[in-house]
């Protein structure tokens, strides 16, 4: 039998927690904010190298970015995965979520035969969570959204735990097939040292469009289905709050009369 | 004529509130479009369709087959884009819950058409376009989103609309509708088991008392329950608590949590770290209790308690008790 292949799906993102929003002219400076990898998708990589620990395999690291985007694909070396691809050309600039999980469907589609797909729940910058079920629709694979935790890995088939329709449930996945994980799942490992320095010196591999064989026609801004037409950067929500410092008896008599609890019920 | 369509998401028990919000949304849009506003209710076994309409539906498509039952998105993708095919709706509103999110995207990549992810408002401009409000970049900006394809589809969020009006009065059509799905799609998930009933709603808590790091030790969780309880409100974390398994995920709030909009919530040593605000910065009241007189926190609450908790904590539900 083939080894199992794993594919793992992994953007590059901004650090939400320094990224400076400029609420005058509404725009998002970018160039704020260091980059690093879409923490939902360290958890998506840490169970793909669960998986290969467990039954053996390959795990392939895809992304679609600029170039700089290699620097994630090699920190997902230094986590565990054996091959960084990165999707990378101005072709690609400004795709929505359906043209990146195209060009990520073909990409999947050239890597070849699969057992199963790896992804986040969301980017913390795109934030839709489109982009996992989508490519899963594109390779005609069943997919299961929302992963907390997974009980059994088997050769063919996954044992995961999933929340839908107000209730928990374990379902089982026939491979080929996806799942898109919630940091819930577990706790990704760091990287040691020694696996960062191996992971440097990796080469990664930069695809084209000509090389997924993708119509150019359906990517970039053209081509996609939607078009951010305006964009409103709100001031954050703040309030005027009243600050209560006495002892905590006094305190909590004022805000309970604020609140017209005192005598409730 | 345009079509606003509404999947009306249901567990085979019961319909999903949100699909109601959505109905009122959809025929605010399809007064703009002048066109008709349908839902379309699929499950395992029949369920009654007139709810659907008194809330506004001037049609309801209706498809049963044992398939549905369960939450398998690939049959609910194959069921839908056949009727969408049929009837060829211009919006399509689906909710976003887990399963919503889930199978939206199925569904447009099916269609090849466009889809807007998690919308916190929705208009038709002058032009008669369809605009998408959502917020982007973990809640930071909002993004207005408009499509070149049709149908076009968005999921939106629970609690962002108003419940359309119940009106007994209203009249409506039911089409009963042939489910056309191949069973070796379904046969692909399968349900190993499922657990209902347990869960905390919090979404629909009128009052939620979170506690987070402040706390120091897993049995002080007892302090957060208690004054909870003396609220009659449901118990919310912050993620750390969650992630030390001091309380199950069901309560985590937040960005990577549940997202509540409560008539009161108090947060109980938490900071107010941006992926925390996420979850409950739009509550009607917040009540914060830190120590930390710097703690972000304050900023976005409308009272602020500033103290040990430990003493706080006891000292409300005293009060909250005597009042009674
Ligand atoms: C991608 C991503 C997603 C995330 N998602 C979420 C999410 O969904 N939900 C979430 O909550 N976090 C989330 N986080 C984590 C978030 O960034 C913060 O780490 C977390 O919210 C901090 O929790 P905390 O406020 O309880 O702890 P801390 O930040 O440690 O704050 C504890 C507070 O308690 C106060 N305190 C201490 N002792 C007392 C006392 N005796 N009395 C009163 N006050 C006291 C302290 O002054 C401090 O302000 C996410 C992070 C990332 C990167
Ligand atoms: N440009 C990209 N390259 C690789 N993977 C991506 C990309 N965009 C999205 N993904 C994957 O799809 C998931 C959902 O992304 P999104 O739909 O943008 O919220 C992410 O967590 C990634 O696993």
């Amino acid at each position: 039998m083939r080894d199992l292949t794993f594919i793992v799906l992994i953007k590059q993102v901004p650090d939400m927690d320094q990224v400076e929003f400029d609420y005058e002219e509404g725009r998002v400076d970018r160039s704020s904010a260091p980059l690093e990898p879409n923490p939902f998708d360290l958890n998506a990589l840490e169970e793909a190298v669960k998986y290969k620990e467990e039954l053996g395999g390959e795990v392939i690291a895809i992304s679609m970015g600029p170039k700089q985007a290699e620097s994630t694909l090699k920190d997902a070396i230094a986590r565990g995965a054996d091959e960084g691809i990165l999707l990378q050309g101005r072709e690609f600039a400004g795709s929505d979520t359906w043209a990146t999980s195209l060009a990520l469907g073909h990409a999947i589609e050239a890597v070849g035969d699969f057992d199963l797909i790896f992804s986040g729940e969301k980017t913390v910058d795109g934030d839709t969570g489109q982009v996992g079920p989508e490519v899963a629709e594109f390779l005609n694979i069943p997919h299961i959204a929302f992963v907390s935790g997974v009980k059994a890995r088997k050769e063919d088939e996954v044992e995961v735990v999933s929340e839908s329709w107000g209730a928990t449930y374990v379902k089982s996945m026939e491979l080929p097939g996806l799942i898109t994980l919630t940091k819930d799942v577990n706790e990704p490992r760091l990287p040691s040292f020694k696996d960062k320095q191996k992971a440097r010196k990796a080469k990664i591999a930069n695809w084209g469009v000509e090389d997924i064989g993708i119509d150019q026609e359906n990517l970039g801004i053209t081509g996609s289905p939607t078009r951010v037409a305006n964009m409103e950067v709100p001031p954050p929500e703040k309030r005027e709050s009243m600050l209560l410092r006495e002892d905590p008896g006094s305190a909590v008599n004022q805000l309970l009369e604020k609140l017209d609890l005192g005598r409730s019920k | 004529m345009s079509e606003v369509m509404v999947f009306a998401e249901n567990n085979g028990e019961r319909i999903h509130p949100v699909s109601y919000e959505l109905l009122g949304k959809g025929r605010e849009l399809t007064d703009k479009l002048e066109g008709d506003l349908s839902a379309t209710l699929l499950s395992g076994e029949q369920l009654p369709a007139e709810e659907l309409v008194y809330r506004g539906a001037d049609r309801v498509y209706r498809g049963t087959d044992p398939a549905l039952s369960e939450p398998v998105e690939t049959s609910y993708k194959e069921a839908l884009v056949s009727l969408i095919s049929e009837v060829n709706p211009e919006v399509i509103l689906i909710g976003a819950t887990n399963f919503g999110r889930s199978l939206a995207p199925r569904i447009a990549m099916a269609l090849d058409t466009s889809l807007t992810a998690d919308c916190t408002g929705l208009d038709i401009d002058e032009e008669k376009n369809f605009v998408q409000i959502r917020p982007a970049f973990s809640g930071n900006i909002l993004a207005h989103i408009k499509s070149r394809t049709s149908p076009q589809l968005a999921t939106v969020r629970y609690k962002e609309f108003a419940e359309a009006d119940r009106n007994e009065e209203r009249e409506g059509e039911v089409v009963e509708v042939k489910v056309k799905i191949s069973r070796e799609g379904a046969e692909k998930v399968k349900i190993i088991e499922e657990k209902r009933g347990r869960r905390v709603n919090l979404e629909d808590a009128e009052v939620v008392v979170a506690g987070g790091r402040g706390l120091k030790k897993e049995s002080d969780m007892q302090l957060v329950e208690d004054l909870a309880d003396t609220f009659g409100g449901k118990v919310g974390a912050s993620r750390p608590l969650v992630d030390d398994g001091w309380i199950e995920r069901e309560h985590q709030v937040g960005y990577s949590g549940k997202r509540v909009k409560p008539g009161i919530y108090i947060a109980c040593g938490i900071s107010g770290q941006s992926q925390h605000l996420a979850g409950m910065k739009e509550s009607d009241t917040i009540i914060a209790i830190n120590n930390d007189p710097s703690a972000p926190i304050f900023e976005y609450a409308d009272y602020g308690l500033v103290g040990n908790l430990y003493e706080i904590v006891p000292e409300l539900i005293r009060q909250l008790k005597e009042g009674n």
